[in-house]
């Protein structure tokens, strides 16, 4: 039995291509039953957020099951698989269990530490729980992946840590301006990234927001979103002032925020210090803005390399992350072995053959007047009644084969007769 | 006794001083709690000295180069404690504490013991005139500290090269905060030293003005920061172009108390061993 993953994330794909292979999440229970119909596909579940769409699935046939969802992924929105198939990976065994384990944990998240991630993942695992397509691997497998989220989140300060690049921004002008409470950011088009380092201005407190755009209902719209206010594009100039932070990310060119512009601009603030942020490639702001008095200039590259160094500095928490999700991998994917049906018979039978030894020895150490052959006919009478019990459970695990009855008869085998097949059973956290 | 008072509090400064060098690098809140309280232990001992040392000599003792340093020094620590408790910030220290302790240590080398005052400096104006004058150079002395942190991590944010300091040093915003503020406090306090200071010559000497080189340089001091402040009331300077001018302006308030009374001479050249005053 084998987890395998496929998907696609912001790591692989950009947001018009995320966009078409979401799914819906008020109609879940149609492609999970058209997963789960696949040949050779026993358990699935969909995460899809909009930052990745996934779909973890148990098969006995790695390769096939792969290729079958990718075709189901395409099929299914109305794409060809050619234009799909270069933005999704897929994993299998211990890769995807800790993919999946890391995604939960939020350490394969575009903000890493992100909370949001475990609730969805908790909503598509509840998908699946109500239409049924989740059975005993899958379920353990997300309680599994639940509880190392939460041990990732209660043992180290990953959740806490500034290791995105808006984070960054946000860090960084908290070291300009100390206090953000009444600041104002300004965004110079109406771009993804700007709209997500904007709102996470807004989360830390920001006085307000004011939006500028060449279109300006497009403008206008973000401004709604954000509570703000929509500036037209020609009278950027005349509101740059009263703007603290500004974040760019226009289409433009060359650049549209001058040496000049960023100068006049300054004395009409009294020198009051500004942090441009330059999202866009190529770039809108004169990098010799950052020249003048009391103005910081930073572009995506430099925020990155904030981040990396964060990174570093931080790079303890994540490695303590990532530690306590490869010894969870390594417990789980013990008991995933465990499911296979050889070694259950083998140990059923060692069971039965156990207590058969055990208190045939009991018997013949007391028995005085044993016949001659009474030992060898002993061992037959025994040895027969042990094989005639065995006979049905094994022919039936035999006959389902690799799949969901079958993983759950070798699972209710191995708690009914206290079976050890090389793992240390732990508990899984169910309360989650 | 005095003079024993007078080591426990240089004692406390230095364990407190290196207490917050050691915070510089490694942050703890209790190493800065501890220093914050070795530096308070240090103030009131040495807030005692000066009371011993008032009532053994019947005037206000700061009359010499060993008690000026030591009021000094006095001055600054008790600013700094109180914009640390204000801004609960202990890495102030890092920088300013240093100050006081060299100042202390200098003041060691200068004789100590209580003698006859010099005629000229028996008035009440003495009081006066010193302790506005020492508690502003004080204040300027904690905006030089807080205007260097905040050179170094206007570097770090304009270079986007991230030593180990930045994480520590506060914001940029809260640093030229301190600097200002304590522009406020010490430039009036400055220009209350300087009046009082004329009208004493006035009564003791005869005339308000006399160009002495104690009076030329305080002038001069005075001029700077009075432009500092009024760069920043009028035409918004600040940040780095301001923290260059408030160290200059620590620069020369050093000459005019040190240089001039050691170099130069001087009528305020005080009771300093060899030399006649006026």
């Amino acid at each position: 039995m084998n987890i395998i993953v496929v998907g696609l994330s912001h790591k692989t794909a950009s947001v018009d291509i995320r966009e078409k292979v979401a799914f819906a999440p008020t109609q879940m229970d149609k492609p999970l039953r058209a997963v789960v119909s696949l040949d050779d596909i026993t358990e699935a579940i969909i995460v899809s957020t909009c930052n990745r769409v996934e779909v973890y699935a148990v098969t006995k046939d790695i390769a096939g099951g792969m290729a079958r969802i990718k075709r189901f992924l395409a099929e299914y929105h109305n794409l060809s698989l050619d234009t799909l198939e270069p933005h999704l990976y897929s994993l299998h065994s211990e890769d995807a269990i800790r993919h999946v384990f890391r995604v939960s944990s939020s350490l394969d998240s575009m903000i890493v530490g992100e909370p949001q991630i475990l609730g969805q993942i908790k909503t598509a695992y509840g998908y699946a729980a109500e239409f049924k397509s989740s059975g005993i691997i899958l379920n353990r497998f997300l309680h599994k992946a639940f509880s190392v989220a939460k041990r990732v989140r209660t043992e180290t300060k990953i959740a806490s840590s500034a290791v995105s690049v808006s984070f960054a921004a946000v860090e960084l002008a908290k070291k300009i301006f100390g206090d953000l409470s009444d600041k104002t950011v300004m965004l110079v088009g109406a771009g993804e990234m700007c709209e997500l380092a904007a709102k996470h201005f807004l989360n830390n407190g920001v006085r307000g927001v004011m939006v500028t755009n060449r279109t300006f209902e497009r403008a206008e719209r973000l401004a709604d979103e954000l509570q703000g206010r929509a500036v037209r594009f020609d009278d950027m100039f005349d509101y740059l002032h009263q703007a603290d932070i500004i974040l760019s990310s226009t289409g433009a060119p060359h650049t549209i925020i001058g040496h000049k512009d960023v100068e006049e601009v300054i004395k009409r603030r009294r020198m009051k210090p500004m942090f441009f942020i330059d999202i866009a490639v190529p770039r809108d702001i004169d990098p010799k803005v950052n020249d003048v008095e009391n103005v910081y200039l930073y572009t995506v590259d430099d925020l990155q390399e904030v981040v990396a160094t964060n990174l570093q500095q931080r790079g303890v928490e994540a490695m303590k992350a990532e530690e306590i999700v490869e010894q969870e991998i390594g417990q789980f994917f013990k008991w995933l072995s465990s499911l296979d049906i050889t070694p259950t018979i083998v140990a059923l039978r060692n069971r039965f053959d156990e207590i058969r030894r055990a208190e045939l020895d009991k018997t013949l150490a007391t028995w005085k007047d044993l016949p001659p052959d009474g030992r060898k006919r002993l061992e037959a009478l025994t040895n027969a009644i042990m094989n005639k019990l065995l006979h049905p459970p094994t022919t039936l695990l035999k006959k389902s084969g690799q799949g969901g009855r079958a993983d759950l008869y070798v699972d209710s085998l191995r708690a009914l007769f206290d079976l050890q097949i090389g793992i240390d059973d732990d508990e899984v956290d169910l309360e989650e | 006794m005095n003079d024993a008072l007078f080591i426990v509090a240089l004692c406390l400064y230095g364990i407190a001083t290196i207490a917050y060098l050691i915070y510089l690098v490694k942050p703890s809140e209790l190493l800065g709690k501890s220093a914050h309280w070795l530096l308070i232990a240090g103030f009131l001992t040495h807030c005692t000295t000066m009371v011993t040392r008032y009532l053994a000599a019947g005037y206000t003792p700061i009359t010499n180069l060993h008690e000026a340093l030591s009021f000094f020094s006095l001055a600054i620590v008790g600013l700094f404690i109180y914009f640390e408790r204000r801004y609960k910030l202990h890495i102030l220290g890092s920088f300013v504490t240093p100050v006081a302790l060299i100042l202390m240590i200098t003041a060691l080398g200068f004789p100590s013991q209580i003698g006859q005052l010099n005629p000229a400096l028996r008035s009440r104006w003495l009081a006066v005139h010193t302790i506005f004058a020492f508690t502003g150079y004080a204040a300027f002395t904690v905006s030089f500290g807080a205007a260097i942190m905040y050179l170094i991590q206007q570097r770090f944010l304009k270079q986007k090269k991230f030593g180990p300091l930045y994480q520590r040093l506060p914001s940029l915003d809260v640093l030229d905060d301190i600097s200002y503020r304590c522009l406020t406090y010490g430039f009036p306090l400055l220009t209350v030293a300087i009046i009082t200071g004329a009208i004493w010559a006035e009564i003791a000497w005869g005339t308000y003005w006399s160009w002495d080189p104690k009076e030329t340089w305080s002038l001069i001091t005075w001029f700077v920061y009075a432009a500092l402040l009024h760069g920043r009331l009028t035409t918004g300077w600040r940040g780095k172009k301001a923290s260059i001018l408030s160290i200059i302006g620590f620069c020369i308030l050093l000459f005019t108390f040190l240089g001039v009374n050691l170099l130069l001479p001087s009528l305020h050249s005080y009771n300093r061993p060899g030399v006649v005053d006026k």
